[in-house]
This record gives C-alpha cells, sequence and structure tokens, in this order.
C-alpha cells in the first residue's frame, strides 16, 4: 500500500462524511425552513391586532390520547379568538426535557405557554424566564409551584369527585343497601381524601346506604381484579362498588362482565372512555366520571387570553369568560376550577377518545 | 509495490502508513475535522434559514443542556476507546443527584456533599471496573446491570418524592451567565475538564495506553501497559464525572430526582460515536467529540426552534448518527471495490 494511495483514500473517505453529514443538515434546514415560515405568518397574524394570542400547548409528553383530547379543545378555543395554536413536547415525559421546549419558546416570544408539569419545581426558573420576557404561563392537569405560573386550571376537587361518585352509586342501587371501596394504595392521599368525603356524604345524605367494606388494589389490574373477585364473595348482598381510579374501575368492570354479579352489582368510579367503553356498552357500567379534558383544554386557552388581555391578573375575584363553557372566577392561588366531574354514560361515551 | 496489505481499516498497518502523509494532510482529512466541518456547516445554515436562532440566548440555553452531555463523553471517549462501554452513567448521575439531595436537606453543608458524591462516582465506577477487570465480564453486561442497580438505588432513596430547596447560591452558578455573552458560568467547568482529558488522553503515557488497549489488548499488555489499572482509573474517572453532572444536574434545574436524567447515557455514546471513536476501540480525539456533542445539539435546538416536531427530531438524529458509523464502512467497502479493479493489471505485470 503507498502512501499516495492511502492518502487518496482517506481524503475521499473525509470528503465523502462531510458531504454525507452535509446533506442531512441541508434536509434538517430544509424542513425547518418551511417550518420556520409556518411560524412567521403564524406571528404575522396574531400580531395583527395588538395582542400576542401566539399560544402553545406543552403537555407532558406527545402521543398521549388524553392531551390529543384536551389539546384539541385548546386548539377549538383559540381558533374561535382568532389566535394561533401550537403544540410542542417531548416524546418522552421529562422535565429536562420541557426545559428545552420552555426556553425555546422563550425566545420564539409566544403569548402564552400552556404546560402540564412534568415536575412542579425543576421546571420554574425556566418558566420565570418566559414570564420576564412578556410570556404568559398557565398549568393545567398537572400544575407547578404556585410562584412559577400566572394561573392553574384545576380539574377537579377532593369535594367534586367525592360527591358525583356517591351520587352516581345511590342512584344506581335504588339508595339502599351494601356498598364498598375499591381503591389505589392504603395510603394515596387524594384517594383517601376522596374517600373520607364520601363517607361523610354517605353518613349525611344517604342513611339507608352503608359502607361495608373498603379494599385496596394497589392501582395494579391483577390485585385489583382479584380483591374485586373476595370482596363479592365475602359480602354476598353487595350492591355497589367505587372505585376512585381508573386501573380498580376497570378491573372491577373486567370481573364483573363475566361473573354471575353482572347487572346485579353496581360498579362506578373514574375511569376513561377508551378503558371503560365496552363495560358501558355491554351495561356491566351504567356510569361513570371523569373530568372533560377537551373542556380543561378549552379552558386553559381563555385563560391564557385573559391574562395576555390582561382582563386577569391571577388576583383571587378575577373573572373571565371561556366561551361555550361561560364566566369563570379565579380563586386562591391564583386557580381556576373547571367545575364538577363529566359523567360519561351509553349515550356520550362516543364522543370521547382518551 | 507487490504486497497489498488487507483492505480491513482496523489493522495497524494503515495507521502507521497514515504518518506517511505531509502534516496538513494528517491534521485536516480526518474524520474529527469532517464532525467539525459539519457542524461548521449546520451553525451557518441556522443561522441564516431560522429564525432567533443566531442570538445569545441561544447560544446560552444551548450550552445549558449540552453541558452534561459534553462533560461526560469525556470521560466515556476514554472507556470506548478501550473498547469498552459504560450504560450506568445516567444512573450514577441520578444517585449522585439524589445524594447532594438527601444530604444537603440532611443539613450537611453544600461543598461537603458535593465531596461525598463525588466519592460515591469514584466507588461506583470502582464498582464497574473491577466487575470487567478482575471478574472479567463484558463491560456491557456489567454496565447494564449497573445501569438498573445505581437507578434503583437513586429512586428506592427518594421514591417519588424530590428535594427542592438548595441554596441560592449554588443554584445561581448553575444557572447564571457571564452578563450578556450567553455563556453559562459553568462552562468554566467544562472548558477546564476538557483541558485535562485532552492532556489525558492525547499527551501522556496513561492515554497511549488507552489507544493501544483499544487496538489489541494482548499486544498493550506486553509493550508494558498496566491494563487492568487503567480500565479501572478509565471506569472511575467514567463514574466521577457523572457523579459530576449528576450535581449540576441537580443545581441547574434546581431539583433532585431519582429519575434525573433517565436514558442520557444513549445521547453521551451517542454523541461520542458521531465524534469519530470507533465502537471497537483503538480510534478518535477529544476534538472530535466536542463537536459530535455540539453537532447534536445544535441540530435539536435549531429545529426545535424552527417547530419541527421532537419525533421528527429524533428520527434526523438518529439518521445522522447511523450515517456517520455507517461512511466509514460503505467507503471502505466502495475503496475495496476499487482495489479489486485495480489488482489483475498489476499480477499481469
Amino acid at each position: 500500500m503507498s502512501p499516495s494511495t492511502t492518502t487518496r483514500r482517506h481524503g475521499a473517505r473525509a470528503v465523502a462524511l462531510v458531504a454525507g453529514v452535509a446533506a442531512i443538515a441541508l434536509l434538517a434546514t430544509g424542513c425547518s425552513s418551511s417550518a420556520s415560515t409556518d411560524t412567521s405568518t403564524g406571528a404575522a397574524a396574531s400580531g395583527s391586532g395588538d395582542k400576542n394570542y401566539a399560544i402553545t400547548f406543552l403537555p407532558k409528553n406527545l402521543g398521549n390520547a388524553y392531551f390529543d383530547t384536551s389539546d384539541k379543545g385548546g386548539s377549538k378555543a383559540i381558533t374561535e379568538f382568532g389566535g394561533t395554536y401550537a403544540e410542542v413536547g417531548p416524546a418522552t415525559a421529562a422535565a429536562d426535557a420541557q426545559v428545552s421546549f420552555i426556553n425555546t419558546l422563550t425566545q420564539q416570544g409566544v403569548g402564552a405557554i400552556i404546560i402540564s408539569a412534568d415536575d412542579p419545581t425543576a421546571i420554574g426558573s425556566a418558566l420565570n424566564e418566559a414570564r420576564a420576557a412578556g410570556t404568559k404561563v398557565v398549568t393545567f392537569d398537572s400544575d407547578t409551584d404556585p410562584q412559577y405560573r400566572d394561573l392553574y386550571i384545576n380539574q377537579a376537587t377532593a369535594d367534586g369527585i367525592a360527591k358525583i361518585e356517591v351520587d352516581l352509586i345511590t342512584k344506581q342501587i335504588g339508595d339502599t343497601g351494601e356498598v364498598a371501596i375499591l381503591s389505589a394504595s392504603a395510603n394515596a392521599t387524594n384517594q383517601n381524601a376522596w374517600i373520607e368525603t364520601m363517607k361523610k356524604e354517605l353518613a349525611a345524605n344517604h342513611p339507608n346506604v352503608t359502607l361495608v367494606d373498603t379494599v385496596y388494589g394497589n392501582d395494579d389490574d391483577q390485585t385489583s381484579f382479584d380483591k374485586t373477585a373476595a370482596l363479592l364473595q365475602s359480602h354476598p348482598n353487595l350492591k355497589g362498588i367505587i372505585s376512585p381510579t381508573t386501573v380498580g374501575i376497570a378491573a372491577a368492570a373486567r370481573y364483573l362482565q363475566t361473573s354471575q354479579y353482572k347487572g346485579k352489582v353496581a360498579l362506578t368510579g373514574l375511569g376513561t372512555p377508551n378503558q371503560m367503553r365496552d363495560y358501558v356498552n355491554d351495561g356491566t357500567v351504567t356510569a361513570f366520571a371523569l373530568w372533560n379534558p377537551a373542556d380543561l383544554g378549552y379552558l386553559a386557552a381563555y385563560g391564557a387570553k385573559a391574562l395576555i388581555d390582561g382582563t386577569i391578573t391571577g388576583k383571587e375575584g378575577d373573572k373571565f369568560t371561556a366561551g361555550a363553557l361561560g364566566e369563570f372566577t379565579v380563586g386562591k392561588d391564583a386557580t381556576v376550577l373547571l367545575g364538577e366531574p363529566f359523567t360519561f354514560t351509553k349515550e356520550n361515551i362516543a364522543d370521547f377518545n382518551f | 509495490m507487490t504486497i497489498s496489505a488487507p483492505a480491513d481499516s482496523r489493522t495497524g498497518t494503515r495507521v502507521y502508513a497514515e504518518y506517511g502523509r505531509p502534516f496538513w494532510m494528517r491534521l485536516l482529512l480526518t474524520r474529527e475535522m469532517a464532525v467539525i466541518v459539519a457542524l461548521i456547516l449546520v451553525i451557518v445554515i441556522a443561522s441564516l434559514e431560522v429564525r432567533r436562532f443566531g442570538t445569545t440566548t441561544t447560544l446560552g440555553f444551548l450550552l445549558l443542556d449540552v453541558a452534561p452531555i459534553l462533560m461526560i463523553a469525556l470521560p466515556m471517549t476514554l472507556v470506548i476507546m478501550m473498547g469498552e462501554i459504560d450504560l450506568s452513567v445516567a444512573s450514577t448521575l441520578g444517585l449522585s443527584s439524589v445524594l447532594l439531595g438527601i444530604l444537603t436537606q440532611a443539613g450537611w453543608p453544600v461543598p461537603v456533599a458535593i465531596v461525598a458524591c463525588l466519592v460515591m462516582g469514584l466507588v461506583a465506577g470502582l464498582i464497574n471496573g473491577l466487575l470487567v477487570t478482575v471478574v472479567g465480564l463484558p463491560s456491557l453486561a456489567v454496565t447494564i446491570g449497573t445501569l438498573a442497580l445505581y437507578r434503583g438505588i437513586a429512586v428506592g432513596l427518594l421514591g417519588t418524592t424530590a428535594v427542592t430547596s438548595f441554596p441560592a447560591f449554588w443554584t445561581g452558578l448553575a444557572q447564571s451567565k457571564f452578563g450578556s455573552t450567553g455563556i453559562p458560568v459553568a462552562m468554566v467547568l467544562v472548558v477546564a475538564l476538557i483541558v485535562v482529558f485532552v492532556a489525558l488522553l492525547h499527551f501522556t503515557p496513561f492515554g497511549r495506553g488507552i489507544v493501544a488497549i483499544g487496538f489489541s489488548t494482548e499486544t498493550a499488555h506486553f509493550s508494558g501497559v498496566h491494563v487492568n489499572r487503567t480500565k479501572v482509573v478509565a471506569f472511575m474517572l467514567t463514574g466521577l464525572i457523572a457523579a459530576l453532572a449528576g450535581i449540576y444536574w441537580t443545581f441547574r434545574y434546581g431539583s433532585a430526582r431519582g429519575d434525573n436524567a433517565m436514558g442520557l447515557e444513549l445521547s453521551v455514546i451517542a454523541a461520542v460515536l458521531l465524534g469519530g471513536v470507533s465502537i471497537f476501540g483503538g480510534k478518535g480525539a477529544i476534538h472530535g467529540v466536542i463537536a459530535g456533542v455540539l453537532l447534536i445539539g445544535v441540530l435539536q435546538s435549531a429545529l426545535r426552534l424552527a417547530n419541527v416536531s421532537s419525533d421528527v427530531i429524533n428520527i434526523i438524529t438518529g439518521a445522522l448518527l447511523i450515517l456517520s458509523v455507517l461512511s466509514p464502512r460503505f467507503l471502505s467497502w466502495f475503496r475495496s471495490l476499487r482495489f479489486r479493479r485495480a489488482t489483475p493489471e498489476k499480477q499481469k505485470q
């Protein structure tokens, strides 16, 4: 092998590598230049008024049916008031990836970021940097510490969740008989708060209904399934089960569907339409509750608009109108409550996909 | 010249032949230089095409983002050049972050907690190194194991909670920038590390030993290189720097969590390979690795600014990596075709 041959070969290799990488780079920026045109026209459109209605949703991660639904609701609202909707986010939920996206949005100078936080503090300094640059920050679904955002759209309160579940089960069993609760884990803070409120609600308004047992499925499908079976065996007179966890209610419904108790024992709780669709359609479950994520996104978008307009600042008692959802009042810690949980039944479940 | 060397680019023959080229060619026509040229190209194109890319703000955010990858890529280069790998770095980072959180929460002064984290990093690396050398297990298997082990300890210690109260001085140090230049203060640390690792790899017997091990462990051994000692030290350096990156990470995000930097090891290894380090060992240089890290960082930052979705960004980064790993092989195959065509004529003579 002569030195000159080596040189030529090595040179050719380096040149070809540069060419290859450059081709990729060109390809990449080819995508980007078209996309950046979109942004600039978008910014121009939203800049035609004197308010910057460029509003970007930043969910925990993309490709998540729940956030697809909520962000679609946001998109609907933003179209209504003539703003520019965008959705960006990491492929997998991680706080550091969200920080990179927040930084990018800060640089782009969007009017508002609507974010479901992957971490209540880790994204804080990035959000504050965005706010210092004039961007409004609205959290929804999952909040940050209050000092890092302008507004939090809360999907439901403990009282609201407890009340609707008691209402649903008592209505289904004729307001008399034995009921039981299938919860997540014994030390889940929010579950326990709901259970306490349910007990009070039952004692106060439903004297003929007795809560005979509370069992824990640990938010594990198989454990919840087995606990449901055990519950039905040890309480032959049981008329209803409340499961305030999406894992629990789906497992319990799966057990009921093929058991002798189908149609005899009522089941309700918190579930998602996609998990519960079959059980609702075949009559195993009559009704269950959850908030409507599309409404959540819709309200968050109007909240962002009100902040941009200066209608609200996040002060307690501030009021704003959220399109078709009506008027909302800002509560303590700059929190806006979406309202009562939404009840899913055979009639409306086909409208939802999450 | 009748003797033809085998076309395999991994043999020693070819490498020594390269010294027959003029100095400027040896300097410029390298894999590393190709990555640097690509980096400059991407920066130029992005500055022209992507709005708001050519700003000091972009520079600041970019450097803050790549700093942990850049730090860990330096010792990772040493490990990969020996033909080994360390997949446990992100878990060591997470463990260091959790340890820092727990110790400061328990009232330890931050500097003491930092030293404790660094010692933990050294121990984590030592365990990897000893399992690879003394026990003789492949580093891929060992560090897959410690990846799970260290992450498991980290998540187990803090559970789903996070420690978020750190002295403002330290978080400020990790987040602040030099005036309006956009350059983060933390880059001082990164640059210092770069100087140390360039010196270590390219200008010390230890570094030459690493290259020798990468070509052939036996040859290195018979040439007087302490193979096991070199390997253990390289793994300990990786653990140490991963722990250091964990401290930076904790202060930068102001949050110590067990799942911090999950999956970062793949970003680090991707950048090292893109920077021209051979996964088979023996070849590579720190300047190429730095360019590799920055190339991925700049590309991702520019694409994000241009509103390209994260899936497309992943696809482009992946394609770039495969292309860069593939190109030397493809070209050597291409050369061997030319070579075969040329050979019969020589035989006739």
